[in-house]
């Protein structure tokens, strides 16, 4: 095994280049599991914690760019938090302080978990992941593009995710999770609303009720809709945390709490 | 690989397998063994340690990433003759019974009192979410923090 920390962002992708099966790790939530469980041995180790450029949040015109190093404390945090405050919703139902103050963003859009707890804002957002290669740049992919399934998304071998951009909006807006407690819980089901009033439409974003999380649109005067579409949307299934059953259940309880909390 | 890193204030260097913890490193190659090694899966806090002075679970950070950073583990707090506060706290209020799970809880402890000098109930619950303590001494670590953060 080899570990390679590269210092700036183009020395990482030339190294990704080269070395296309090296697994990035940032906070190491997700890949030191993999390792310390021995279920994992991959050949190369690409350490991104040393890439400034990956790190932090920032504005352009506008548009909102979250690095792929972004933790969840950070999300969290006073600026972002009035910003995007779903994401900090969804972002303190993440693990333990710490696992907050390492897992990342990236590492949540890398591992691709249907039960990521950042995808449903990002996907209500309808943010776009930019990913970037040696040799062909940088290219953006809508979010509900980027997770084609269970822990598979649309990164090519020689592509790091570097970054998520986004059009804040002043919408109401409000995640949920289910699970046995408030802390360290892989959400049975989760859910993120948004009323955007400048698209007169409403977002729902679902987690851990199909193969990746899902997104719902409607028209703002078909709320009375929701439930049902988004309980019809979920393809769940029974597993350790809980029956398809009871996660549609919990869907459509979730649903009707959100509208009520973003609508009244 | 070698890496060198400063722990506890002062600098170490080690021989470290490539796909080995910080807590593994720590226990194993530094003769720190006070942080403990449980779970492996960023679930029960014990191996809580302060990484440029941010709580992480030592289990979950890759030995290597260590290299050319500060960490403080729960033998950096205080020393035989004088404990840290938190330390003589938890001491004094028997939060401790089988004292596994206690380095962990003590460096979680020195982290929140660090940010909330004098925490609610609910902070300190939250803060100490990630530190599981499996023989029910819940009550008592609380009666440590409230004391430690009154000291």
């Amino acid at each position: 095994m080899e570990v390679l920390t590269p210092q700036t962002l183009d020395e990482a992708l030339a190294m990704k280049a080269e070395r296309r099966d090296a697994v990035p790790i940032q906070g190491g939530t997700d890949v030191m599991v993999e390792l310390n469980f021995d279920r994992a041995r991959p050949e190369t180790i690409l350490n991104l914690n040393e890439v400034a450029e990956l790190r932090g949040w920032g504005r352009d015109n506008g548009t909102l760019r979250l690095g792929t190093g972004l933790t969840y404390a950070e999300a969290m945090g006073n600026g972002l938090a009035s910003l995007l405050p779903a994401l900090a919703e969804a972002s303190r139902t993440v693990g333990s302080p710490q696992i907050r103050n390492r897992g990342t963003l990236g590492g949540n859009l890398g591992t691709a978990s249907p039960a990521g707890d950042a995808l449903p804002p990002l996907l209500v957002y309808e943010a776009e992941v930019v990913v970037a290669s040696a040799d062909r740049g940088v290219r953006v992919v809508p979010v509900a593009r980027f997770l084609t399934g269970p822990k598979q998304n649309a990164l090519l071998p020689d592509e790091l995710i570097i970054a998520v951009r986004l059009e804040p909006r002043d919408m109401r807006q409000t995640f949920m999770k289910v699970g046995p407690r408030n802390a360290m819980v892989i959400a049975v089901v989760s859910l993120c609303l948004a009323i955007d009033r400048e698209a007169d439409e409403i977002r729902v974003s679902y987690g851990s009720a199909g193969p990746r999380p899902g997104l719902v649109t409607v028209a703002l005067d078909h709320a009375w809709e929701l439930t049902e579409l988004v309980a019809r949307d979920a393809s769940p299934i029974d597993d350790v945390r809980g029956t398809a059953a009871y996660r549609v259940h919990a869907l459509k309880v979730l649903v009707g709490r959100a509208l009520q909390r973003c609508l009244t | 690989m070698r890496i060198a890193l400063t722990v506890n204030g002062e600098s170490l260097e080690a021989e470290v397998w490539e796909g080995e913890s910080l807590l593994y490193a720590l226990r194993e190659h530094m003769g720190l063994p006070g942080s403990k090694n449980a779970c492996e899966q960023g679930e029960c806090g014990s191996c809580s340690v302060l990484l440029d002075g941010v709580l992480v679970c030592a289990c979950l950070v890759l030995a290597v990433q260590a290299d050319g950073h500060e960490i403080v583990t729960v033998e950096g707090l205080g020393s035989d003759d004088a404990l840290h506060p938190v330390q003589e706290a938890f001491a004094m209020t028997g939060a401790v019974q089988c004292g596994f799970c206690t380095p962990g809880l003590i460096v979680a402890t020195v982290d929140l009192l660090a940010r909330v000098p004098d925490p609610t109930d609910d902070q300190i619950r939250e803060a100490l979410s990630g530190n599981l303590c499996r023989c029910t001494g819940y009550a008592k670590i609380f009666d440590a923090v409230r004391m430690a953060a009154g000291s």
